[in-house]
């Protein structure tokens, strides 16, 4: 067995004690203000523009049509059926997404993860390719390619998949189509790092052991692929909940969601205390969520991905 | 170490693991070739392994030897060529039908399955019940001296302790042949040396057809029935570790193994002569185009008196003397400027008396050492 049984040494005895103690104490103290003073602009920035802001929109929620603290922004969320509403149509919306993401993403990331290094990186770059293009360009081209007579509903009358142009726009199917299409490379990107991390080796040996190619996968991948998995997951959850582009031009005003309403609130109705509210409860659901999730997984691996 | 439990109580007899149903298996490679573009991983390989012997394919870095294992394992597919279990032609089974234990250089522990998972892992796959499972899988743990550490997660083992788990694993499920993949190379030295002799004495216990693959030629030495010495795709030579030391086949294996210094001889008639001096040779010398005169360090006698009868002497001018604890490396130059090493054993008064350097020396070598080796590195 391992040997631990190198005797303790003692150091106490001869080195005479306080030798240059001062000093070196000293040094370490102006090593940590100097790493401190590295990262001031940066902690300075996210004071202006972060707990500022988020500061004054609470502060704004808080206040009523008269000017004075009131409770009323949050009590027209409970009392109103359609702020319910608007809730559960996020909450599907975002819960639709990703399990769609999920569904289409996994077996893609899979399928980048066993490909040799370089035609791998090729395929990434395609992947990250929507990237580089404006959000509302990719969104318009959605609007174009799926409305009544658009490209799509051509095509599928006239290789006679069906027969009168189907409405896959400004209702769910639209909304849900542009959204997982901006969201896949979110999940796609830590789930491809996880997997990538996982070593070869594993699913020899299982094989090696009797395991049949799918059972392998069950056994072994799989599990090892999940790290990457929620954290694609929750980052695609989250940026649903706040998603406002996409969803507001293919929904067609069919699918409202939280963000929308806060824009209606704002350009509609210039409440900027019912907006902050609702803004407020995003940020705490979000919050909330993010806190569930922090109870399963570590959160730095939605940055990073791997292990 | 891995010793059989001895006349322990009837309990623990039981939950050590029998030989009874591990029958090993021979293992036949023949004419087995893969090509990676225009290099040959390996060139028309063919190896008989006996049923139940201990075979090492050992190598440099490149050589084709981990391809071979590869193959073996089934996740490597050779262009051709045929491999058999026993009777049963394997080379197009794929490896989770192969039924042989696997031990990887890199231990592929399952990291998300405990020590006991890992190890109980082939036997869920083969739908064994759950109580034989648990008392299978103490059984092995037992057997690699980690009894107890079922519960353990594999992160809170040290690598000598992941190195135990990975053979528990790999016997487990009593497959009749073994393989392992440098299982030693990430270990400490010390540990290396003691687990060579437990893993040798596991396999004289447990009695499977084991191929272990390895650089390390002392680790082959002293583990090894036999050894493959593998080089550019192609085995070199297969032999006991005795005879590929003392009758290597040319000079990559004299080479590769242990130390030595090389002489160009030329065949003379009958005669074997270096520099006009004909040699006394024991074993006969091998009909190659190029000859060598293999002396190993070891074997070389520095003399003072009158040689033996019939050893061979050669004149040099001793160089610098190295010492090395155990034993010391003196270096002299012959006449042709070649330089031979002669290593002793470093006892009480015997680096003291060595030659110093530009001193005049006399070598002997008995006709018994003066091997003579096909000079070719292939």
């Amino acid at each position: 067995m391992q040997a631990a049984d190198t005797p303790q040494r003692s150091y106490e005895t001869p080195v005479p004690s306080g030798m240059n103690a001062a000093g070196l104490r000293r040094d370490a103290r102006l090593e940590r203000l100097k790493l401190f003073g590295l990262s001031s602009p940066a902690l300075l920035l996210v004071l202006v523009i972060l707990v500022i802001p988020v500061g004054w929109l609470f502060y704004v929620s808080f206040i009523g049509a008269n000017g004075q603290f009131s409770l009323e922004n949050y009590e027209r969320m409970i009392t109103r059926k359609s702020y319910a509403r608007i809730f559960v149509t996020t909450f599907q919306v975002s819960l639709l997404t990703t399990g769609l993401c999920i569904l289409i993403g996994y077996p893609l990331a899979y399928f980048l993860s066993q490909l040799p290094s370089r035609l791998a990186s090729l395929c990434l770059i395609t992947v990250l390719l929507p990237f580089w293009t404006s959000l509302l360009v990719r969104t318009y081209a959605w609007l174009v390619l799926l409305q009544k007579r658009g490209l799509v509903n051509d095509w599928g009358i006239s290789l006679g998949l069906w027969e009168e142009p189907i409405k896959m726009v400004h209702n769910m199917t639209g909304t849900l189509i542009g959204m997982v299409h901006i969201m896949l490379p979110f999940l796609i990107l830590p789930l491809y790092s996880t997997m990538k991390s996982i070593n070869r080796d594993y699913m020899n040996a299982a094989a090696n052991l009797g395991a049949s190619p799918r059972r392998a996968f069950w056994n072994v991948f799989f599990p090892l692929s999940t790290p990457g998995l929620f954290a694609g997951s929750l980052m695609v959850f989250i940026l649903c909940l706040g998603f406002f582009v996409t969803p507001a031009v293919l929904g067609g005003g069919r699918v409202i969601m939280v963000s929308m309403q806060i824009v209606s609130n704002i350009e509609l109705f210039v409440n900027w205390g019912a907006a902050s509210a609702l803004g407020v409860v995003l940020l705490v659901l979000t919050m909330a969520i993010l806190w569930i999730a922090s109870r399963f997984l570590r959160l730095d691996q939605i940055a990073g991905g791997g292990h | 170490m891995w010793q059989a439990a001895g006349p322990a109580t009837g309990k623990e007899k039981d939950r050590v693991l029998s030989t009874a149903n591990t029958q090993a298996l021979p293992i036949s490679v023949s004419h087995v070739t893969k090509t990676y573009g225009a290099v040959h991983a390996l060139d028309d390989v063919s190896l008989e392994i006996e049923s139940g012997e201990f075979l090492t394919l050992l190598g440099p870095s490149g050589s084709g030897k981990t391809t071979l294992l590869m193959v073996l394992a089934g996740f490597t597919r050779p262009d051709h060529g045929s491999l058999k279990f026993g009777d049963r032609e394997v080379i197009r089974t794929p490896p989770h039908l192969r039924d042989v234990g696997m031990t990887f250089q890199s231990y592929a522990l399952f990291p998300h399955m405990s020590v006991a998972g890992n190890v109980g892992y082939p036997l869920r796959l083969r739908n064994v019940p759950k109580a034989e499972i648990a008392e299978r899988v103490a059984g092995a743990l037992e057997t690699v001296q980690l009894g107890g550490f079922g519960e353990r997660r594999i992160d809170q083992l040290s690598g000598g302790q992941r190195q135990r788990v990975a053979v528990a694993r790999a016997i487990v499920f009593e497959p009749r042949i073994l393989l392992m993949d440098e299982p030693l190379s990430a270990l400490d030295k010390k540990l290396r040396d003691q687990m060579q002799i437990e893993l040798r004495s596991l396999h004289e216990k447990l009695g499977m057809t084991t191929v272990y693959v390895t650089h390390d030629q002392r680790e082959a030495l002293t583990m090894s029935d036999r050894i493959a010495v593998v080089n550019h795709g192609r085995i070199m030579q297969l032999a006991t570790p005795r005879d590929l030391y003392e009758k290597p086949a040319n000079r990559f294996v004299a080479d590769f193994i242990g130390d030595s210094t090389f002489l160009p001889v030329t065949r003379r008639g009958q005669q074997i002569v270096f520099e006009d001096q004909p040699l006394n040779h024991a074993a006969p010398a091998p009909e190659a185009p190029s000859l060598l005169l293999m002396a190993r360090p070891e074997r070389i006698h520095l003399l003072t008196g009158t040689p033996q009868e019939r050893m061979n002497t050669f004149e040099a001018v001793a160089q610098q003397v190295i010492y090395q604890g155990d034993s010391y490396l003196l270096n002299a130059q012959l006449h042709n400027g070649e330089i031979m090493s002669l290593r002793g054993a470093v006892r009480q008064g015997t680096v003291d008396g060595l030659p110093s350097e530009g001193d005049r020396i006399r070598l002997g070598l008995a006709p018994e050492d003066t091997v003579i080796i096909d000079g070719r590195e292939s």
